[in-house]
């Protein structure tokens, strides 16, 4: 919402762009099969189609709106989706524009509780985390739509019906130029929390919804304080309650408070009401110089998903499929993962490169990464705000204890958004292996990143299809097994990294601190097997090339080594 | 594990009755829950806990 006298679209630093319909062949009458559908144009759907793009298959976009969605909503963006930008050519604008952080502090009434430094080190390309408005990250996605040949984008465009066809499904277009048919091989449901395909397919979410009431509200101010996550409990401007604030581009602020038990969520959003609780929390954090409310919205905090992700041919990614607390922010990043998990497996199969098996892995690993989200967000719910007398003592005494005590304060943390690591998905044999390692990057968990001496990082070097890491004992890789790798996926890429000091032949990455060789804990013909979204198919503390070939064609949805 | 001989244990018991006359009702829960974390914090597993916890419970009416 916003305030009195303002549109919906006026904000006080952004410009919404406005998209029309345009005429599209269907509406001449004629009939095309899409490889993919995306139904929903917001930023799951966007990096679901520019990942299509990246494999080089088509997509039809549609998006029932003329614009991008309005207000701020989603603001902090983990290091696991500037890998998703950067693979999907799009992190530039990003990193020009966002607020990156690593830091947080807790207060309670009024005194500091616990600080938190998120892990990091120079072996990063990113930082943990960055702050940024949804509206822009929406517009530098559809900055790389725009440019891709691939994304035929339709906006205005909403999806009212779906039926499902032996060989693909059937969707039909509403738009103000007229309604049209629409058939595609697949379609992705990126249509967000109330999702139209959802419903029209008779699927429901499952899960729990939990108490308390949030308010968010963004506010333009010249305020003095770090990018950093700041939480308040029981704050003198909010008695009982918790309030988050956390530092946007362009002076903008989100200011995000707890409602008081038997506060009405209708007097809530009044504006009148909006000031006086916002300027007192800025009053609280010392602010007394004038500021300016930019836009508000209540929540309530649900952990909600569908059992299967996939339905048919139609899958079901972001919001539509999961609605998961805030707290953590991990609504958006989650669904990011979604887009570019499916993104690769439909690239791959629609390519012909892997057989439609492959997609089975979806709902397994997306839906698992969901619920891993709902375990550690629920605890940060009933932390947030105690369902019941029980946990409110508890959390009092928590509190009252971690004023001076350190062992308590880890239940102040916010468990903040890591990426999910894909066990459910790995064979026997890439299980095996991977219990030979101490440390490194599991099998199934997204690679550890490692700052090379030449200023690059070793993952720029992986490519876009399946990549290996060998560490080299001093000779090349076998050609025969790159030459297999290579047969099964084309775009197979080799990364030789030289030993520990040693020198670096042609083409092979040096390591002469032993960076790479520690980061991953590899020795001499270690080899790891990484996926096109750089998670850990399988590794080798020492390298059984039939295992390789057979751990690819696994991961590739193939029954065996050789053929499909 | 070793006891508490009980000569403590009148003290453990007297000191608490005066903490908890010192923070009033309004205070005692509180009191009560940091206390037993803390001493929770001190225990080598969970078990030890869990088996006292049983035990406090025993006859305890049931909140309606
Ligand atoms: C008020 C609010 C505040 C939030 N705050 C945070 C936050 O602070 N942190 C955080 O991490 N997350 C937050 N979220 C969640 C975050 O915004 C979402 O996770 C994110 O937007 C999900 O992206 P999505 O692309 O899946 O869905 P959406 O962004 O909802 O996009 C769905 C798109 O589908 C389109 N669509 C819907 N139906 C149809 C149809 N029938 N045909 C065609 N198109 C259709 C819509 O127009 C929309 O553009 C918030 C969400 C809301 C609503």
């Amino acid at each position: 919402m916003r305030p009195a006298g303002r549109g919906p679209l006026e904000s006080l630093y952004f410009h919404y762009p406005h998209f029309s319909a345009r005429p599209v062949p269907e509406l001449d009458g004629q009939t095309i099969t899409h490889p993919v559908a995306i139904v929903g144009g917001g930023p799951v759907g966007m990096t679901a189609a520019l990942a299509l793009a990246r494999y080089g298959i088509r997509s039809v976009l549609l998006d029932r709106k003329p614009t991008f969605n309005d207000g701020s909503r989603a603001t902090c963006i983990a290091r696991a989706s500037y890998h998703i930008f950067e693979q999907i050519g799009a992190v530039a604008p990003f990193l020009a524009k966002s607020l990156g952080w690593r830091r947080g502090r807790s207060f309670f009434r009024g005194r500091e509780i616990y600080r938190f430094d998120m892990p990091h080190s120079d072996d990063e390309k990113y930082l943990p985390m960055y702050n940024l408005q949804q509206q822009y990250l929406e517009q530098y996605l559809w900055d790389a739509v725009a440019r891709s040949p691939l994304i035929d984008a339709r906006w205005e465009s909403e999806v009212s019906a779906i039926a499902e066809q032996p060989d693909g499904v059937r969707l039909r277009i509403e738009t103000p130029l007229g309604a049209y048919p629409l058939t595609a091989q697949y379609v992705l449901a990126a249509d967000g929390a109330r999702s139209a395909v959802r419903g029209l397919l008779g699927l429901r979410l499952q899960g729990e919804n939990y108490e308390g009431r949030y308010v968010i509200a963004d506010v333009r101010m010249e305020h003095d304080y770090p990018t950093e996550r700041r939480a308040l409990f029981d704050p003198a401007s909010n008695p009982g309650g918790t309030v988050l604030i956390h530092k946007q581009p362009d002076n903008i602020w989100r200011v995000d408070y707890q409602l008081r038990d038997g506060e009405s969520a209708e007097a809530a959003v009044e504006e009148a009401n909006i000031r006086a609780r916002v300027g007192a929390i800025l009053k609280d954090i010392g602010h007394d110089k004038p500021w300016e409310l930019e836009w508000w919205s209540i929540y309530t905090a649900n952990t909600l998903c569908l059992d299967d992700y996939t339905h048919g041919r139609t899958i079901f990614i972001g919001d539509s499929a999961h609605i998961v607390p805030i707290f953590g922010v991990r609504g958006l990043n989650n669904g990011l993962a979604d887009a570019f998990n499916i993104g690769w497996k439909l690239g791959y199969v629609l390519g012909g490169q892997a057989g439609a098996g492959l997609l089975d892995s979806y709902t397994p690993e997306r839906r698992g990464a969901t619920l891993d989200v709902f375990a550690n967000a629920s605890k940060s719910a009933r932390f947030m705000t105690p369902p019941t007398r029980g946990v409110a003592l508890m959390r009092a005494a928590v509190l009252s204890l971690a004023l001076r005590h350190d062992f308590v304060r880890r239940f102040v943390d916010p468990r903040l958004m890591v990426p999910y690591t894909y066990r459910e998905t790995l064979g026997e044999t890439a299980r095996r292996r991977d219990s030979e390692f101490s440390g490194g990057a599991v099998a199934g968990s997204a690679c550890v990143n490692a700052h090379l001496a030449d200023g690059s990082y070793l993952l720029d070097h992986v490519g876009t299809g399946f990549a290996g890491l060998y560490f080299s004992d001093g000779a090349p890789l076998d050609p025969a097994l790159a030459a297999r790798l290579g047969a099964l996926d084309p775009r197979f890429t080799l990364v030789t990294i030289a030993a520990p000091g040693a020198a670096a032949p042609a083409g092979a990455i040096a390591d002469p601190h032993g960076t790479v060789s520690r980061r991953l804990a590899a020795g001499p013909g270690s080899f790891y097997l990484l996926r096109p979204d750089m998670h850990v198919a399988g590794r080798w503390r020492r390298l059984e090339a039939t295992e390789v070939t057979d751990v690819l064609a696994l991961a590739l949805g193939r029954s065996q080594g050789r053929t499909g | 594990m070793t006891t508490m001989p009980f000569e403590d244990l009148e003290r453990a018991y007297d000191d608490l009755a005066a903490a908890i006359d010192r923070v009033g009702p309004s205070g005692e829960a509180l009191l009560l829950a940091k206390l037993a974390l803390l001493l929770a914090q001190r225990l080598d597993g969970i078990a030890t806990f869990r088996e006292s916890l049983a035990v406090a419970l025993e006859d305890l009416p049931v909140a309606g």
